[in-house]
């Protein structure tokens, strides 16, 4: 169970009772990114398993086996930061199991750290479990376009015969001096199932799909596919080919920060 | 409350470090925090400059502390944030990996990129050895005010963020780098042809975001001008400053006469318009809104 907020200081009363609850619900571990909230957990729940939610943002062998010494971390979903070399190196200096992303949105920053959502809109991931809230946007009929608006900022314009991406704010198309684009990110997803093989190799333990506002049918799918693909990986046999791709945001995906040379 | 200078963001030749610090010396704030916060591949093209900064600094009587990195990744940056452990000075830890080189019982400074949201994580950071704690600027005036009266009773200051644009996100890939069709490796150090920044504005022209190399900033520069009181009143003990490449002695001098009451909120609101990039203030996290808002005249 995720509880990876960051409680709000005069209200942890709130979060400490979602982690009874999740021992109470017998979770098999609960994903937490607060030093509070894991130090709490650490001593009051001592026997519900601990996973350090990517929200913590621990990019390296230092602050996983921080995490790890500290609040008796099991397992570290990594940022979308890493390259695989950068994971492999991670996994040979430290003792914890390792989560990747492979399929889903795609955070181009360090996770967790992270206040652009609030900066347009008042709402964040840490402070209230959203980014580019679907509350603050607003889409408007221009001329030919529809221009897409988060808090008032607008951050794509798409023609109305085209296919509009959701304008999640770091994706978005701006001007900077004489240049107009996607500064950021395109509007792509990750997809990194031709990077399994390479991971499993690179000591991960999990692979993590993101199903946080999807709905059932598409996370049925997208795990049915991933499955299919570890399994091969297991038994030596080449990767199905994916078909996963018409689920991506904006119809495209990248391998992300997986490879060296998206930064 | 009094002033703190934090770690420049920004990539400067090294002239103009040596200079801004040797001005530095002469402002009216407490302490100084300085060294690289954003990207480690710059630091060698300036770091000449830290020990006689350090000096400077300490001889006029200032507190200075050394900044972590905001991302820590490749083993050459771990070994230099080992490095700064051994400086003599505290640490102001911006990456919470940074704790690892810090032995147990050696104060520690925490810095805005921190995540200290609550008790808990406050406490925690004192029992390890924290002696200050900068909040990260998202947090809202009550939270604020919460963290603020455990700091006092911790016998630990407190710090918000004060005046300079917003640190919002930082990244493994350099937007500078991609801006200039460059991959990270090769980027040339173009980040440094922006002395504050690359402006970044949406669609329809509206000032939005600034990039400066892997860091995302605030293309506002936010300012607590009209906030003095309530911060005071909630217990912050430091405002922190963040370099600006032009005026930043005005800015230093300006934030000093307004904590001593020497000028009003508007006042010191004229005096920052035509310092600050852009002329472009907001103030919107504390009370809850956008941080993009702002809660003096008009033209934010």
């Amino acid at each position: 169970m995720a509880i990876n907020t960051f409680p709000r200081a005069g209200a942890e009363p709130v979060w400490h009772r979602a982690l009874a609850n999740a021992e109470q619900a017998r979770a098999d571990a609960v994903i937490l990114a607060d030093i509070g909230l894991l130090a709490h957990a650490a001593e009051h729940h001592p026997a519900l398993r601990r996973h350090l939610s990517v929200q913590a943002a621990a990019a390296n062998p230092d602050a996983i086996n921080l995490y790890a010494s500290a609040f008796g971390v099991r397992r570290v979903v990594l940022p979308r930061v890493l390259t695989v070399e950068e994971i492999a190196a991670i996994n040979r200096e430290i003792e914890v199991e390792t989560e990747v992303f492979v399929f889903g949105g795609l955070c181009v920053m360090a996770e967790g750290r992270c206040s652009l959502s609030s900066y347009a809109t008042g709402q964040s991931p840490n402070m209230n479990g959203v980014c580019s809230p679907a509350s603050h946007v607003v889409y408007a009929e221009e001329g030919g376009d529809l221009a897409a608006r988060l808090g008032g900022f607008t951050i794509h314009r798409t023609p109305k015969s085209a296919p509009a991406p959701y304008p999640t704010l770091c994706k978005g198309c701006f001007t900077s001096g004489p240049q107009t684009g996607h500064i950021f990110e395109d509007p792509v997803s990750l997809d990194a199932t031709h990077l399994i093989p390479r991971l499993a190799k690179a000591g991960v333990r999990a692979l993590k799909i993101e199903g946080r506002q999807r709905s059932r049918a598409y996370v049925a799918q997208v795990v049915r596919a991933f499955r299919a693909a570890v399994e091969a990986e297991a038994a030596g046999r080449p990767l199905p080919e994916s078909a996963l791709a018409r689920l991506t945001e904006g119809q495209a995906a990248t391998a992300g920060a997986y490879a060296k040379t998206w930064r | 409350m009094d002033l703190t200078v934090g770690p420049n963001f920004f990539f400067w030749p090294a002239e103009a470090v040596r200079a801004f610090y040797s001005d530095l010396a002469a402002a009216p704030v407490a302490r100084v925090v300085l060294g690289e916060l954003v990207c480690s591949k710059r630091l060698p093209f300036w770091q000449g400059e830290i020990p006689g900064a350090v000096e400077t600094l300490l001889a006029a009587g200032k507190e200075v502390a050394v900044t972590s990195l905001a991302l820590i990744t490749l083993k050459r940056e771990r070994k230099l944030t080992a490095e700064l452990a051994g400086m003599g000075l505290p640490i102001e830890v911006n990456d919470l990996s940074a704790l690892a080189h810090v032995p147990e019982g050696q104060p520690f400074w925490v810095g805005p990129l921190v995540n200290v949201y609550n008790e808990g994580t406050l406490r925690w950071l004192i029992r390890r050895g924290a002696t200050r704690v900068c909040l990260p600027p998202e947090l809202t005036l009550a939270s604020i005010a919460v963290l603020a009266r455990l700091g006092r009773e911790e016998g630990v200051p407190v710090e918000v963020w004060g005046h300079g644009r917003l640190p919002l996100a930082i990244s493994g890939r350099c937007y500078h780098a991609r801006l200039h069709d460059r991959m990270k490796d090769s980027c040339q150090f173009v980040c440094g042809e922006d002395p504050d920044g690359r402006d970044v504005e949406t669609l329809d022209g509206q000032p939005f975001l600034a990039v400066n190399g892997v860091q995302t900033l605030s293309q506002s520069t936010a300012s607590m001008a009209h906030r003095v009181e309530a911060l005071a009143e909630a217990g912050v003990a430091s405002l922190r400053l963040s370099p600006q490449s032009q005026g930043f002695g005005q800015v230093c001098n300006g934030y000093a006469d307004r904590l001593a009451g020497r000028v009003t909120a508007p006042t010191l609101e004229t005096l920052l318009r035509p310092l600050v990039p852009g002329q472009r203030l907001s103030d919107g996290f504390p009370s809850g809104a956008t941080g993009a808002a702002w809660s003096g005249a008009a033209a934010g």
